[in-house]
C-alpha cells in the first residue's frame, strides 16, 4: 500500500479543529442568547410587576347619588358668594350624609354608624362637586345627579384587595324572620349545608383562627352577619336591609378571612356598599381623577398633575440651560479649541463630572441656588438647573462623540472651497452630526426626568396641592411623587403608586421614540 | 468679478520674471526656501519651487517625501493641523500667501483643493457646487447661481451626466462622478490655482482616464498642481515635474526631461522602479 497524501477536504486532523471552532462559535451564540434573554426576562417582570398593580389604580368606584341643592345648606344667608359655595364642604358632605342616610335609615340614631356611613365617602370628596356649584349658581335649589368617589378602603374591597374571602351560594331560604332579640333567623331545608362545610374545611385549615372571620349572607340589598349556623337554620345581625328581603332568595354567603378588628372597613360598611352595588350606584369607572387631581391626603382623591406640569416644567428649565449650552460648549471643545494641556483637564474633568452622584449635585444646588442665590425652595427653576448641571456632562459627551464620529474629510472640503471653520462646522459638521447631538440630549433629559436624589434636596418633595403656573412656583416632579406616595402607609397607594410609574415611564418611552424617529429620519449615511 | 479677477492677474502676470520656468510660462506661484515641521519631525526641508501658470505641475516621490504637505502649504491647509509649522515664502501675485497677514479663507477661494478621497457633502449635487459661490457671496441672484452651477459642471464634464438628477445627494454618484463633482466644487468658486492631491488613486482605470482627461482640458484656464502616485499619470497629464524624496526636493524640470534623461541618478532609480 503506497502513501496517499489526505485528501484536502477530508483531512481528520483539519476536520477535529474544525469541529473545536465551530462549537466554541455555537457556545459564544448561545451566551450571546442567554444574555439577551436574561435582559428581555428582567424587563418584561419589571413591567409585568408594575403594570399588574397599576392595572387596578386605572379604574375605580364612584358613588352616585342624587341630591337637591338646598340653597339652606350650601348657601346660606351671608355665606351665598360663589366663592363661599365653592368653600362650603361642609354643607355638600351634609348633603350627601342625609342622601346616604335616607338609603340606610338604620344608621339613624346611632352616632357610630351614623359616622360609619359617612366614611363611605371621603369628606373632601364632595370639593370638586362644590366648585363646580359655585361656577354655575343657577344650579343652587335645582336637583342634581352627582358622582363622587368611593372611599380608597372599600374601593380596594371591592377590587377584592382588602382580604382574601370565601363565597358560596346558600340553598333556597323559606322563610326570614326577625327573632326576639333583634336577630334574624333564616331557614330552609339543607339550606346552609355548603356553607357549613366551607367553614369546616376553613378550621381544617387555620383553625381556632377561623371563629374570628366575618360570614356575611347577602341577597339583594340586605346583608347579615352570620352569629350561628345549622344545617336548616342560620341566625345572623341585620347589617343592612331587613330580614324579608331574604325570603324565598339565594343568598351568597362570604367568608371573609381577615377579621374585622384588623381591617379598616367594617363588616357594616361592606354591607352599604355591597347594597349601593345592588342598587347600580356604585360603579366601576377610568381613574381619570389621576391625570386631572392633584396630590391629597386621600388617595382616591390624589392624582398627578402636579407633578405632571411639575416635571414638565422642571424639564423645560433643563432643557433650555443644558442643550444649548452642552451643544457649544461640546462644539468649542472638539472643533474649536486648540489641544493642549488646559483642554485635556477640562475633558478629563467632564468626564468625571459624569460620574458624580446626583445627590451630589443636589446639595450643591441647595448649598448654591437656594442658600446663596436665594432661589425660592422646591420650585422647577431650582429643579430644572439642578438637573441641568447633571446632564451638562452627558451631553457634552455624546455631542462629543457625534462631532467625532464626523469624517474629517467634509471639514476639509469646507476649508478648501474657502469656508471659514465656523461655516464649516454650522454648514456641514453640525447638520451632519445633529441627530446625534440630538439623541444625546434627548437622552440626557430622559435621565434627567427620572432624577429623584437631587430633587428631594432642593425641597422638591413637599406636598403639592395646586397645579404650579410657572417655573418659580412650589411644584413636586413625577419621581418624587413616586417616592412620596411609595411612603405612604395605606394600602390603596400601592397601585397608585404603580400607576404614576407607569405614567413616568410613558414619558421616557416617548422620549426614547423621538430618539428612535430622530436616528432613522436624518442619520445621513456616506 | 470675473472680468476684475482676469484683469488683475495679467497686470500681475505680466510684471513677473520668466527665467527660472526656462521658457514655458510666467510662475504663477513661486515658492522659496518652504520648510515644514510637525512638532520636532521635519517633513519638508528647504524647497523652492516655481509654479508656472496653465499647465500641469506634477509632484512625484515615494511615500512619506512630503509631497501631500507641500501641496498643503500652497492653500495653508496645513493651518489645520495643530502642530504643523511652515516657514518660507510662497509668493503669489507678489505677495507672500504664507504670511500670517494673509487670510487663508481668501486665500483658500483662490486656490482651490481636490482631496484623494472623493468628499462631497452630504447635501445634492446642486448644494455641492453653489456652496462656495454662496459663502463667497459670487451670486447675486438665482439665476446667476444656476448658470454658475451649470457652467462648473460643463467644465468638469459631469453636466451631461447629472443635469436631470440636480437635487439627489451628491453621495449617490459613482466614484469617478463624486470626484468630478469635487473638481467643479472647486471651480466653482472661480479659483487661479487648482490642487490635486492623488485625486486617482481612489478610482479605476475608466475613471482615471476621465479625471485625466478633464485636467488636460483644465491646464487651459487654471494652473494645476497634482500629486501622484503613478508615474505614468505624471508623465500623461503634466508638463513639469517635481521629484521629492525624503523632505527634500531632488530634481524639477520638463516632464519629458525627467523621464527621458534624469539629471539626478535618484530619479532615475525611481523613475525606473528600482526603490519606492
Amino acid at each position: 500500500m503506497t502513501d496517499v497524501p489526505p485528501a484536502p477536504f477530508r483531512n481528520e486532523k483539519a476536520l477535529k479543529r474544525l469541529k473545536k471552532r465551530r462549537a466554541a462559535d455555537t457556545r459564544f451564540r448561545l451566551y450571546g442568547l442567554s444574555a439577551i434573554a436574561f435582559a428581555l426576562a428582567a424587563l418584561s417582570l419589571l413591567l409585568v410587576s408594575i403594570l399588574s398593580q397599576a392595572i387596578s389604580a386605572a379604574t375605580y368606584h364612584v358613588v352616585r347619588y342624587d341630591v337637591v341643592l338646598d340653597p339652606a345648606v350650601i348657601a346660606p344667608a351671608g355665606k351665598d358668594k360663589p366663592a363661599d359655595v365653592a368653600r362650603n364642604i361642609d354643607g355638600f358632605y351634609e348633603l350627601l350624609r342625609s342622601n346616604l342616610l335616607q338609603t340606610f335609615p338604620d344608621a339613624q340614631g346611632n352616632r357610630l354608624a351614623t359616622r360609619q356611613l359617612g366614611d363611605l365617602v371621603t369628606r373632601l370628596a364632595v370639593l370638586p362637586v362644590a366648585k363646580a356649584v359655585a361656577a354655575n349658581p343657577t344650579q343652587i335649589g335645582q336637583e342634581l345627579t352627582v358622582k363622587v368617589p368611593l372611599n380608597d378602603d372599600l374601593d380596594l374591597y371591592l377590587k377584592g384587595a382588602v382580604s382574601p374571602e370565601a363565597r358560596v351560594k346558600l340553598g333556597a331560604v323559606e322563610q326570614g324572620s326577625e327573632t326576639a332579640t333583634g336577630q334574624v333567623r333564616l331557614s330552609g331545608p339543607n339550606a346552609f349545608k355548603g356553607l357549613q362545610s366551607l367553614i369546616a374545611t376553613q378550621r381544617a385549615e387555620v383553625g381556632d383562627a377561623a371563629d374570628a372571620r366575618s360570614i356575611l349572607v347577602t341577597s339583594g340589598t340586605a346583608t347579615g352577619r352570620v352569629v350561628s349556623l345549622s344545617a336548616d337554620n342560620l341566625e345572623m345581625d341585620l347589617l343592612a336591609g331587613s330580614a324579608s328581603d331574604f325570603q324565598g332568595t339565594r343568598p351568597l354567603a362570604r367568608i371573609i378571612a381577615l377579621p374585622e378588628a384588623q381591617r379598616n372597613v367594617s363588616d357594616k360598611q361592606i354591607a352599604w356598599t355591597l347594597a349601593l352595588k345592588d342598587m347600580g350606584r356604585i360603579s366601576r369607572v377610568p381613574h381619570t381623577s389621576l391625570l386631572t387631581n392633584t396630590d391629597s391626603t386621600y388617595p382616591e382623591l390624589a392624582g398627578a398633575l402636579a407633578a405632571i406640569v411639575g416635571s414638565l416644567l422642571t424639564m423645560l428649565v433643563t432643557g433650555f440651560i443644558a442643550i444649548p449650552v452642552g451643544i457649544f460648549a461640546s462644539v468649542y471643545l472638539e472643533e474649536f479649541a486648540p489641544r493642549n494641556r488646559l483642554t485635556e483637564i477640562i475633558e478629563v474633568n467632564i468626564n468625571n463630572l459624569a460620574a458624580v452622584p446626583s445627590i451630589v449635585f443636589g446639595l450643591l444646588g441647595a448649598a448654591v441656588f437656594l442658600g446663596f442665590f436665594g432661589l425660592p425652595r422646591s420650585a422647577p427653576l431650582v429643579g430644572g438647573l439642578v438637573l441641568a448641571l447633571l446632564t451638562l456632562p452627558t451631553i457634552i459627551i455624546a455631542s462629543r462623540a457625534a462631532l467625532k464620529s464626523v469624517p474629517p474629510s467634509i471639514r476639509a472640503a469646507a476649508l478648501a472651497v474657502g469656508a471659514s471653520r465656523m461655516q464649516s462646522v454650522f454648514h456641514h459638521v453640525l447638520p451632519v452630526a445633529g441627530p446625534g447631538i440630538f439623541t444625546g440630549a434627548i437622552l440626557g433629559m430622559a435621565r434627567a426626568l427620572g432624577e429623584t436624589a437631587p430633587l428631594l434636596l432642593i425641597g422638591m418633595v413637599a406636598f403639592v396641592a395646586d397645579v404650579p403656573s410657572g417655573p418659580a412656583d412650589e411644584s413636586t416632579a413625577l419621581p418624587v411623587l413616586v417616592y412620596s406616595w411609595a411612603t405612604h402607609a395605606e394600602r390603596a397607594w400601592e397601585p397608585m403608586t404603580a400607576a404614576v410609574i407607569v405614567i413616568l415611564l410613558m414619558f421616557l418611552i416617548t422620549m426614547n421614540g423621538i430618539v428612535v424617529f430622530l436616528r432613522r429620519r436624518f442619520e445621513r449615511r456616506w | 468679478m470675473e472680468s476684475t479677477i482676469t484683469e488683475s492677474r495679467e497686470t500681475i502676470t505680466a510684471g513677473t520674471s520668466m527665467d527660472e520656468t526656462e521658457g514655458l510660462t510666467y510662475p504663477r506661484i513661486e515658492c522659496k526656501n518652504i520648510n515644514v515641521s510637525y512638532g520636532d519631525k521635519r517633513a519638508i526641508f528647504d524647497i523652492s519651487l516655481p509654479i508656472p501658470d496653465r499647465s500641469v505641475t506634477a509632484l512625484i516621490g515615494p511615500s512619506g517625501c512630503g509631497k501631500s504637505t507641500f501641496l498643503r502649504c500652497l492653500n495653508r491647509m496645513n493651518d489645520t493641523i495643530e502642530s504643523c509649522k511652515v516657514t518660507g515664502e510662497i509668493i503669489m501675485d507678489g505677495e507672500n500667501i504664507n504670511d500670517p497677514d494673509i487670510d487663508p479663507v481668501l486665500l483658500r477661494s483662490r486656490v482651490g483643493m481636490v482631496f484623494q478621497k472623493p468628499n462631497p457633502f452630504p447635501k445634492s449635487i446642486f448644494d455641492n457646487i453653489a456652496y462656495g459661490p454662496r459663502i463667497h457671496g459670487l451670486a447675486a441672484t438665482r439665476e446667476d447661481l444656476d448658470e454658475m452651477v451649470e457652467k462648473s459642471l460643463r467644465r468638469a464634464g459631469l453636466w451631461e451626466e447629472v443635469k436631470d438628477r440636480l437635487s439627489s445627494p451628491g453621495n449617490s454618484l459613482s466614484g469617478g462622478q463624486q470626484q468630478r463633482l469635487c473638481i467643479a466644487r472647486a471651480i466653482a468658486v472661480r479659483p487661479e490655482v487648482i490642487l490635486m492631491d492623488e485625486p486617482c488613486s481612489a478610482l479605476d482605470p475608466v475613471a482615471t482616464a476621465r479625471i485625466e482627461e478633464l485636467i488636460d482640458e483644465l491646464r487651459k484656464r487654471y494652473c494645476i498642481v497634482i500629486v501622484t502616485h503613478s508615474m505614468q499619470q505624471a508623465a500623461r497629464v503634466s508638463q513639469r515635474t517635481a521629484f521629492f524624496h525624503l523632505g527634500e526636493l531632488v530634481e524639477m524640470g520638463d516632464t519629458d526631461q525627467i523621464f527621458t534623461n534624469p539629471r539626478e541618478r535618484r530619479t532615475e532609480d525611481y523613475i525606473t522602479g528600482r526603490f519606492g
